[in-house]
């Protein structure tokens, strides 16, 4: 509710909800804190101003609401973290779901672009080597690999399949970049010289936008590409419209 | 006015100033070497098993190295006893013992530029099939096809025989000659090894151990060369403490040896450096 | 420095007068201003310094302002000034970076990496750590100097070619850096030469800090007046303590890194450039075998106790200044001490929560996300003593005040909304958005610089004898309030609606930021309207050098010993050595005839 009014966009993703609710839940833990202080705060300045209070006193308070209220915060602390904060990431992190159930990419980050590539039928990816990069092979995927011919490739436009969970192989070939959609309630960061994976299910079609999230030079702020969540069936004809890369139609040869 | 407890020591604290200070400079000295050490093992745990890039050990001369480690450590009982002859008033002794300091400092340092000259002078000649030839070279020994080569060469990226990037862009290598290191077992001497000849279209890369030739020699000539300032900062501050700074020396003595004794611990600390780094560069 | 033995133990009263006479030979307007060793003096030149840092990296700002506002049309007057200005200095730099006065989104990168280093590093340090620290510690702990004179101006001379070298980067080909104030390599690595300017002026920047740092920490612990116990020490002497410690430790890594990336941009090394990079479309010629996350971690380590470093002279200002005018002591001043120090420690082991997003796993994730909580619970005691201390008070809202208790709900604000970042599933949805911006400038603009500006009109009449004018000050705090809510409250908005920062349009590329991208004119607006009102108090500052109100040495009745001095305190400070008899706010203690008790009051 609160996220609500302050203008959560909408979610996307099957963990999106726990990551919302848990920082709706921080910040109705904010709100009371800053109400409950802000009162405190307010009241005490008009309660003790010099015209009103001439006099001061030496004590002050002496109860001790403010330590139990330390406490509380603490615990209520200790309980975010220990009940959302850590299942959150180690689900995140450890509860990969298994490559065949899911929709597996490639993604080269690249100032400024995302190189996204499928594994085409053989659902392997063909091998890459940098050796090979050239204006006309960006990515430098080796021509011999049977493995890639028929990888597909496309720039910006990512397609997947709703109902699957989607892991991504992510990378860069020069600085780091951050593959971010918001909607999907994910970043990661492309880090050149690491191939970092990370996954998440989309529970809506759509098109949804992926913006750079780490400052890669002049063109991060128009690095954007288009995440688009099809039906079965539409990925289906999507991806066998698309022509493999490695037979010369997909512009990587 | 005058501010206290630069001479003697503060009772609650039972140090003066300057001990404070030095100690909390070689703290954070040592958050300073601790970073490059850090990042050594992370260079290190991260290498390649194979290829040029593969961390290189024993590469350093150990003997010499070894020898160095002595000349600093015999250093640290000669700033030690420079001070202890001051604390006896003892002028003379601590000219003597402070000079043998300052000649240790020089050799060290004399030492470790030989050591550096033998590095830029060795190059690797990295092929397009993936292997390495290492060896000594003199800019004679790379043959262009126009001209020669006139400036150092560090650190060439070929392509088809035509260097690629920096200052020699352009330039279209011929061939090299260069002669190989005896392999790994032989003694120096025993291998009589004669030039080779490389030919230039077959060179990826052309790189004498300088800092840019991997992690390693990067970590290396960055421990060393840090390394070597303080030895030559250590070693300014005792010259000035050996000559004109003496003078303090008849006006306000336990001043003097104050400060010289400031000086024997940044002196022991960039020992301590030394003796963390022989090891880690030279033997593991 | 050049003292001749005395016997320190006597510490006998006569002292300083007989040396108060040998001093009066007169000192050159160069030695006594320039080359100067007096620890006030010094002050003095931090504080210049700083203040003009301040509006400069103020300026940058309000450029980018205008291009985030307007992104794209081009900026009335200034941007055609610039653009000469840049080509006068380097030829077709003006060009490049300003045509016409469109700002280009390499300059916009400039001004940005560049506004967040100069703010940090050569505005509020050398206000919160150099200004401050140099005028008033030796003040407060009844010291005649600091412990190292010479070291002191070293320290302030280092500040200043790095400040110079900073400057001087914005005139090279290429222009200033432009990889962030993070400098994350490798795209520092394959940056223009401002970037190598921006490394050497930082390495004189961290040497100017670290012997500032050995300087300070060693006067607290030698130089304290008799009586003067640790317990004793007034909570914004305990809060340098700790930055010194923040700075001793945590710059020397970064310097180290500094050194790094310097070489692998000039020496060919590749320590954080990994094997395998493609720049360009052509593949790079380093070594490779290098780490891009050693920067970072490097980085960060300096980079978290850094923000502390800006936040606790603040908090320890704030303490001077509520003490003084709620006319009571502070609560908990055991509770504000231990909780500072603990901060201090921990804020060592939480610098991975800026990386949150590289991948990490379980292990390290749990342990940084602890920490980065645990660290807020001394933020929340600190906060609630300086809360409960206003309780009971008699409280005066003098310009000093406004600005500690403006102080208290902003910090507030900035610090919870840390919280949620601070939880790495969280930080999936708001990493690198406006709701970062706006979280720590809620800490840095209208916490530290209050803080700051609270300073400074507090220890004012100390430096000059003189008051600054209320009225106008008042002016101050309420449009500076009112115009930083209107600036970072919005940027809440747009953080939450997921726009990103760095982002030279300010987001219209992207559908999902169409909602809230018009708040960037209402943003702009007030920053250029917070600088309207900065107008009164660099109007009010010079002029009351000369035409403020006079006033003795106490002027707000206030215990500390720096009030014990003469207004403006002498070479030396003390007409006699003060002694401490008692806690630092000892406010309306019951059966006095005075509301305030000086600590160096015998009785
Ligand atoms: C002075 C500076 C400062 C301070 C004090 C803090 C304090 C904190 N910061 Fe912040 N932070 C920065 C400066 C600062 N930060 C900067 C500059 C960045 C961005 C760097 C960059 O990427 O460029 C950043 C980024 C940053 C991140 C990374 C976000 C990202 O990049 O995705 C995180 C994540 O954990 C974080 C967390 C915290 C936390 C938990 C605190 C805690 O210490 C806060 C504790 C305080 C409280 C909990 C408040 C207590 C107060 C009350 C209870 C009273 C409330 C009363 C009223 C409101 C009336 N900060
Ligand atoms: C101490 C740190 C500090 C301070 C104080 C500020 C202050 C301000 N900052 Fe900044 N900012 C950063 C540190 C800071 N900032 C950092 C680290 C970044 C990230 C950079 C990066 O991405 O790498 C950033 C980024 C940043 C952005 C995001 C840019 C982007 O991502 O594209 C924005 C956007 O509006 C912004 C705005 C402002 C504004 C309006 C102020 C205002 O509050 C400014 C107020 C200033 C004053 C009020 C000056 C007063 C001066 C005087 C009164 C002088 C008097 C002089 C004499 C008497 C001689 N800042
Ligand atoms: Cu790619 Cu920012
Ligand atoms: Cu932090």
């Amino acid at each position: 509710m609160i996220n609500k009014y302050l203008g959560i966009i909408e979610n996307a993703s099957k963990h999106g909800p726990a990551i919302d609710g848990m920082l709706e839940a921080v910040h109705w833990f904010m709100l009371a804190l800053f109400i409950g202080w802000t009162a405190f705060f307010i009241y005490t300045l008009l309660r003790f101003r010099r015209s009103k209070s001439p006099k001061a006193d030496y004590v002050g308070v002496t109860s001790h609401n403010s330590t139990y209220a330390e406490i509380l915060v603490g615990i209520i602390e200790a309980i975010l973290l220990i009940c959302f904060a850590f299942p959150l990431w180690g689900k995140q992190v450890n509860e990969f779901p298994q490559e065949k159930d899911a929709t597996v990419v490639r993604i080269i980050a690249e100032q400024f672009a995302w190189n996204i590539r499928y594994p085409g039928a053989d659902a392997e990816f063909g091998k890459q080597d940098i050796n090979l990069v050239s204006s006309e092979n960006p990515l430098g995927c080796d021509p011999n690999d049977a493995k890639g011919k028929d990888d597909i490739a496309v720039l910006n436009e990512m397609h997947v399949p709703l109902g699957k969970p989607v892991i991504i192989f992510l990378s860069s070939k020069d600085v780091i970049h951050s593959f971010c959609v918001r909607q999907m309630r994910m970043t990661q960061d492309a880090i050149p010289g690491m191939v970092i994976p990370l996954w998440f299910e989309p529970i809506k079609t759509g098109k949804f936008e992926i913006a750079c999230a780490q400052l890669c030079g002049m063109g991060h702020y128009k690095m954007r590409g288009l995440l688009i969540v099809d039906s079965p069936a539409d990925y289906d004809k999507w991806l066998k419209a698309q022509a493999p890369a490695g037979s010369g139609g997909g512009g990587y040869d | 006015m005058d501010i206290p407890y630069t001479v003697l020591p503060r009772k609650d604290t039972g140090l003066w100033n300057a001990k404070v200070g030095i100690w909390l400079f070689l703290a954070s000295e040592v958050m300073l070497f601790g970073a490059l050490f850090s990042t050594y093992i992370l260079l290190r745990v991260n290498s390649p098993e194979t290829g040029a890039l593969k961390w290189p050990h024993h590469l350093l001369n150990v003997p010499i190295g070894t020898f160095n480690t002595g000349v600093l450590i015999f250093s640290s009982i000669t700033v030690i006893l420079a001070w202890a002859s001051l604390v006896l008033k003892n002028l003379k002794a601590f000219k003597w013992w402070m000079g043998i300091t300052i000649l240790c400092g020089l050799a060290f340092l004399g030492i470790k530029s030989r050591e550096y000259y033998q590095k830029f002078t060795h190059y690797g000649v990295f092929l397009r099939d993936g292997t390495v030839i290492t060896g000594h070279m003199k800019n004679e020994d790379v043959k262009l096809k126009e001209g020669e080569v006139t400036r150092y060469i560090s650190n060439l990226q070929v392509v088809n025989g035509v260097v690629n990037a920096g200052p020699m862009k352009g330039s279209e290598i011929e061939h090299v000659m260069i002669a190989p290191d005896a392999p790994a077992g032989h003694g120096h001497e025993a291998a009589e090894h004669k030039a080779e000849k490389i030919e230039g279209k077959d060179i990826a890369r052309i790189a004498s151990y300088g800092p840019w030739y991997s992690p390693y020699f990067a970590i290396y000539f960055t421990l060393t060369g840090l390394h070597a300032i303080h030895v030559f900062g250590g070693m300014v501050v005792n010259t000035f403490m050996w000559g004109p700074g003496t003078k303090m020396y008849f006006t306000n003595p336990q001043r003097f040896t104050n400060r010289v004794e400031v000086a024997g611990l940044f002196w022991h600390f960039v020992d301590l450096v030394w003796i963390f780094l022989f090891p880690v560069l030279y033997l593991l | 420095m050049e003292a001749t033995v005395h016997d320190q133990h006597g510490h006998a009263t006569d002292h300083a007068h007989d040396a108060h006479h040998e001093e009066h030979k007169e000192l050159s307007f160069f030695w006594k201003y320039i080359f100067a060793t007096d620890h006030k003096v010094i002050g003095m030149q931090y504080l210049f310094t700083g203040l003009i840092f301040l509006l400069f990296g103020f300026c940058l700002m309000m450029m980018m302002r205008w291009q985030l506002a307007y992104p794209g049309k081009p900026m009335p007057v200034v941007g055609n000034l610039v653009c000469s200005a840049l080509n006068m200095a380097c030829k077709g730099l003006g060009d490049e970076s300003m045509q016409g006065g469109v700002m280009s989104p390499a300059f916009y990168n400039s001004l940005g990496a560049m506004h967040g280093t100069i703010m940090i590093f050569l505005g509020v340090v050398p206000l919160a750590f150099g200004a401050f620290g140099n005028f008033v510690v030796p003040l407060q702990i009844g010291a005649v100097d600091m412990a190292f004179p010479r070291i002191n101006a070293a320290s302030y001379w280092s500040l200043f070619v790095g400040g110079i070298v900073m400057f001087v980067s914005f005139f090279v080909p290429g222009g200033a850096a432009s990889s962030g104030w993070t400098s994350y390599s490798p795209l520092a690595g394959i940056a223009t030469t401002g970037q190598t300017l921006w490394l050497v002026g930082m390495i004189f920047l961290i040497t100017s800090s670290l012997l500032g740092a050995v300087n300070f920490i060693t006067t607290i612990i030698q130089l304290r007046a008799p009586g003067m116990t640790w317990m004793r020490l007034p909570f914004f002497v305990w809060a340098q303590f700790v930055t010194g410690f923040l700075l001793l430790l945590a710059f020397p890594p970064l310097e180290a890194a500094g050194v790094m990336q310097l070489m692998d941009r000039l020496a060919g090394t590749s320590f954080f450039l990994p094997s395998g990079l493609v720049v360009t479309g052509m593949p790079s010629v380093v070594s490779g075998g290098g780490s891009p996350l050693l920067w970072q971690h490097l980085f960060w380590f300096l980079g978290h106790p850094e923000v502390y470093v800006l936040i606790l002279p603040a908090m320890g200002i704030v303490c001077e200044v509520i003490a003084c005018n709620t006319r009571k002591p502070i609560w908990g001043y055991r509770s504000l001490v231990f909780s500072v120090l603990f901060l201090g420690f921990l804020s060592f082991v939480v610098w991975a929560h800026h990386m949150y997003m590289t991948g990490m796993g379980q292990k390290i994730s749990t342990f940084f996300q602890t920490t980065t909580v645990i660290i807020s619970v001394p933020s929340v005691i600190i906060l609630s003593a300086l809360f409960i201390s206003l309780w009971g008070g008699s409280i005066r809202f003098n310009t000093p005040m406004l600005f500690a208790l403006g102080f208290l709900p902003m910090f507030g604000i900035g610090g919870l909304t840390g919280l949620p970042l601070a939880f790495n599933a969280i930080d999936l949805y708001l990493h690198d958005s406006y709701y970062v911006i706006a979280h720590f400038h809620y800490v840095v603009a209208p916490g530290t610089l209050f803080g700051l500006f609270a300073g400074i009109y507090h220890w004012y009449p100390k430096a000059t004898g003189r008051m600054m004018n209320e009225c106008w000050g008042k002016v101050h705090f309420w449009g500076s309030f009112v115009c930083m809510n209107g600036i970072f409250m919005p940027m809440f908005l747009q953080g939450m609606a997921g726009v990103g920062r760095r982002w030279y349009d300010g987001g219209q590329t992207y559908e999902f930021a169409q909602g809230v991208i018009h708040s960037n004119v209402g943003i702009s607006m007030s920053a250029w309207a917070l600088a309207l009102f900065q107008i009164p108090f660099i109007i009010n500052f010079f002029w009351s050098i000369r035409h403020g109100k006079k006033v003795s040495d106490n002027p707000w009745e206030a215990t500390t010993i720096e009030w014990a001095a003469p207004s403006p305190p002498p070479h030396g400070n003390f007409v006699e050595t003060p002694e401490a008899y008692r806690g630092p706010y000892e406010y309306s203690v019951p059966g006095h005839p005075k509301d305030f008790t000086p600590q160096s009051q015998t009785a």
